[in-house]
């Protein structure tokens, strides 16, 4: 088999693995209307057994990180409280996929690598395609120890949607690189800022729930019909918050790393470590943003909801980096191949 | 113990639903009150967040707009297409934000607030390194992290082996400070916090950014940069005149240029066969320092060369026809390398050969396209296929006339200011353009004279750039980079222990921990402690939980009235 043979491969897998990603996004979702379900159910027994308190009946996730007080739900929902842990066909399903998609997408990477004869990340195309790697990684770590179906619906649907992308608009050939690309550099400035986008598209997941959540408890005339249910069973708002706040953290030093990174390669390749190249205006704005959050959520007054409003604007600094810039923005990083 | 902290800061340990106290009405404030009023709002968690705010969005239009310091051309063709907003967005200097007014008060403004907030509680956390643990709370019940258990040991034992275990195995480095003492007759309760780390992490970013700054200020004070083309075969020494185009920073002095010279001998570059994209380029060199020694060395993109105390990077490259044109009288008139800059992948290269010092009539120009590998693909029409010089062309059409060198205004050498010039044509009026192959010579129209196309070296472009704060900007942004890593992932947890006698021998220990912010894992560190005591898993804390529970007094420490108070389910 030569090397253009596995170059094709790599792609009919990453086929593979977006067809792998669609199943578990349904079943995903079938898991959330479950869930749905579920808390309709528990809604009526708790009107039946009107004014006995739901609020104590806590423990969603295991009891020792209920018992850190700091993860204890402060404010129950109406009629809400918690679920106890549950087991699904559904969730099998959505798991046993995403596995395999992830399976798929590994080996994808790997034969990629192999075909161009470098590191698999140097196009839009691998960004995409190493970058929701990345983030399924994240989110099989964080629902191994919490029920989380949206994260997987939010995740695998962002997943399936960038590898589309990818495959259909971002696509070229497995080849070298130019040789301001041809550097170690490559390897730990693009990969550690792939795996930091990967980490906060879960923490924007994440926040978006906990935006979603707190939205139903305050009444939301929207979020408070029968079919947003679910919002109910999800984890408190505080402990979605901790979830969102420990990736966000884990993605800003990520992050910093990358620009630091950046800088050196830029004073090796281009002689100078800071030029302010549309890219590198853009990963400022993303860590201008994300520190923000960081300050926001110590400032009285900010934390909370305000907090994670900035999650979903760093966010979409990170995605705007990817696509606005690098397709729209004439700079020294428009390394796409379009 | 008054802890500093920035106005509006909720840094504290986790306070469970605390209502902020309504602010006070406050008095009339003099001038020294109005100025501390606006010191204590610049240096306010809030303003901070707004700057910070302020600052990513500023940062964007100059993604969005040309810039005048990356690309000066792109920005008067901006002007010339937006006659009107461009005037304006020029005035409030949209085409160099970065050093724009409002750019620069943005973050100056920042970082005085940074400077007002990060100083006094350097100061407060100095202080608060030496100073000891917080007093143990009368109560556990409601803390978040909790356990216990009854065992035979004496109190003091416990307490000791509770310091002991919450210190760890280095002296030097204790895990946790630990205060250990006897409240009551025979009861020893132990206090410890550990995670100063995590305060000093977060200073340290902030100092370091302070410094990034300052390091990034004097660097460019100090910096030069320059930029020359060097054609093969021939050199360029390291002075201020023989630069192409140079700049130096305010503090920088041109004396203090290494006076060394470098020669390129060869370069090499290598294309994919297939989409011609470039893959290797290597200028090989000979770099004669001032002291007359000779080294031989290779410029790479990404592997610049250190001479004479600065870096020299590979930039870009193309090729320099080297040409002889004689005049009408048949004098040499120029010869020499003429670089032509390459305007796409296949290299078609773009030029002008400037002949102001012909022996007898009008100047000559000639403007022209340099195609590395011509290929006729229509009559008449010819373009490059190839970026290597496998059948070189120069087309070319002929100018005379006077080139205006002599006006004092200076010139781009890439283009020929055709004002005082005609161009020649044939017979039909139809302009002449000459096509010449190396080795090969051709007659000028009119009997203006001829070219003679000799070879084709190439040229490489050269950026040589030296600033001295490179070391102190990476030192600074790495500390950060652990300071910051610190201030997130230290945890920075409080655990109290009590040990207290319940007659016939038997000790109750009962214990608590608390962290600040969200911390997994506060439960386990207990735990460990806990483990590490004599006597420990032998009786379960819920057979004497009437024991410690029921102490009665309310919460009333002075160090715990911002501190967590949760709801009563974690126990053992």
């Amino acid at each position: 088999m030569n090397v253009a043979d596995l170059g094709d491969l790599s792609t009919t897998l990453v086929w593979g693995a977006a067809t792998a990603y669609t199943v578990a996004l349904i079943a995903y979702t079938l898991d959330l209307a479950r869930l749905t379900e579920q808390a309709g159910t528990a809604a009526r027994r708790a009107r039946e057994t009107a004014h006995t308190t739901v609020a104590r009946t806590v423990a969603v996730g295991p009891a020792r990180t209920g018992g850190t007080g700091t993860l204890t739900p402060r404010r129950t929902a109406p009629g809400g409280g918690a679920l106890p842990r549950r087991t699904s066909k559904a969730r099998g399903i959505a798991r046993t996929t995403t596995i395999l998609g992830l399976s798929l997408q590994v080996v994808a990477v790997v034969l990629r690598g192999i075909a161009a004869g470098r590191t698999p990340w140097a196009n839009m195309y691998e960004f995409a395609l190493v970058g929701t790697m990345v983030a399924v990684v994240v989110l099989l770590l964080v629902l191994r120890r919490r029920d989380l179906p949206f994260l997987g619906v939010a995740v695998t649907g962002l997943t399936v949607l960038a590898l589309a992308l990818a495959l259909l608009v971002f696509y070229v050939q497995a080849d070298g690189v130019q040789p301001a690309l041809d550097s170690y550099w490559l390897v730990i400035h693009v990969g550690v800022a792939i795996t930091a986008a990967g980490v906060f598209t879960v923490a924007f997941a994440a926040s978006v729930l906990q935006l979603l959540r707190s939205s139903r408890e305050r009444g939301s005339a929207a979020l408070s019909r029968p079919a947003w249910r679910w919002l109910d069973t999800v984890p408190g708002l505080t402990e979605l918050e901790a979830l969102s706040f420990r990736l966000n953290a884990v993605g800003f030093v990520l992050w910093t790393f990358t620009v630091i990174a950046g800088a050196i390669w830029a004073e090796h390749a281009w002689g100078r470590y800071w030029g302010w190249d549309p890219k590198e205006v853009w990963s400022f704005v993303i860590w201008v943003v994300y520190a923000a959050y960081l300050h926001a959520r110590t400032t009285r007054g900010w934390a909370g909801r305000r907090a994670a409003w900035f999650v979903l604007v760093g966010y979409s600094c990170v995605l705007a980096n990817f696509t606005l810039v690098n397709l729209f923005f004439a700079g020294k990083h428009t390394y796409s191949g379009l | 113990m008054s802890i500093y902290r920035p106005e509006g800061i909720d840094d504290s340990y986790t306070n469970d639903g605390a209502t902020p106290t309504p602010p006070p009405i406050l008095p009339r404030l003099g001038f020294r009150g109005t100025v501390r009023w606006v010191w204590r709002q610049l240096t306010s968690m809030r303003v901070a967040l707004m700057l910070l705010m302020l600052l990513a969005v500023a940062a964007v239009p100059g993604s969005v707009l040309p810039q005048r310091p990356v690309d000066p051309a792109k920005v008067s063709a901006y002007l010339v297409d937006h006659p009107g907003s461009g005037v304006w967005l020029d005035r409030l200097g949209a085409f160099d934000v970065y050093a724009s007014v409002w750019f620069s008060a943005i973050y100056l403004l920042l970082f005085v607030s940074l400077i007002g907030c990060i100083l006094p509680r350097t100061r407060a956390h100095l202080g608060a390194v030496r100073a000891l643990p917080p007093r143990v709370p009368r109560r556990f019940d409601r803390f978040g992290a909790a356990g216990g258990f009854t065992t035979a040991a004496e109190p003091r034992v416990v307490a000791d082996a509770a310091a002991a275990v919450l210190r760890g195995p280095f002296r030097w480095l204790p895990r946790f400070r630990v205060d250990v003492r006897e409240e009551d007759a025979g009861t020893w309760a132990v206090s410890a916090e550990r995670g100063y780390v995590r305060e000093t992490g977060n200073l340290v970013f902030h100092l370091a950014l302070l410094g990034l700054i300052v390091a990034v200020g004097t660097g460019q004070f100090l910096h030069y940069r320059g930029q020359a083309i060097v054609v093969q075969g021939r050199g360029f020494a390291n002075a201020v005149v023989d630069y192409d185009t140079f700049e130096g920073g305010s503090g920088f002095d041109p004396a203090s240029l290494v006076p060394f010279s470098l020669t390129l001998d060869d370069f090499t570059a290598r294309f994919d066969p297939e989409t011609l994209a470039a893959r290797y380029f290597r200028a090989d060199v000979t770099v004669r320092n001032p002291d007359g020694s000779e080294r031989r060395e290779s410029i790479r993109v990404n592997h610049p060369l250190d001479a004479g105390g600065a870096k020299v990077y590979l930039q870009g490259n193309g090729y320099a026809p080297d040409v002889t044109v004689r005049d009408g009288a048949g004098e040499v008139a120029f010869s020499g390398p003429v670089p032509f800059l390459t305007s796409d992948e296949v290299y078609t290269s773009r030029g002008v050969i400037k002949v102001p010092d012909v022996s007898a009539g009008e100047q000559l120009g000639m403007v022209g396209f340099l195609l590395p590998t011509a290929l006729e693909t229509s009559p008449g029409l010819w373009r490059s296929v190839n970026p290597q010089p496998n059948a070189p062309l120069l087309v070319l059409s002929v100018w005379a006339g006077d080139l205006g060198l002599d006006d004092g205004i200076p010139q781009n050498v890439y283009q020929l200011d055709q004002q005082g010039m005609t161009q020649a044509t044939d017979a039909a009026g139809a302009p002449v353009t000459l096509y010449v192959r190396p080795g090969g010579t051709i007659e000028l129209p009119d009997g203006l004279g001829s070219i003679t196309f000799d070879a084709l070296p190439r040229f490489v472009a050269l950026d040589l750039r030296h600033d001295p704060s490179l070391a102190f900007v990476l030192a600074f942004a790495l500390a950060a980079l652990a300071g910051l890593a610190t201030s997130l992932f230290a945890p920075r947890r409080r655990v109290w222990l009590r040990a207290k006698p319940a007659g016939s021998g038997r000790t109750v220990i009962t214990a608590a921990a608390l962290a600040r912010g969200d911390d997994l894992g506060l439960q386990g560190e207990l735990d460990r402690v806990l483990d590490g005591l004599p006597g420990a898993g032998v009786v379960p804390l819920a057979a004497e939980a009437g024991d410690i529970t029921d102490n009665g007094d309310d919460l009333h420490d002075d160090d715990l009235h911002d501190d967590a108070v949760t709801a009563p389910e974690a126990n053992r």
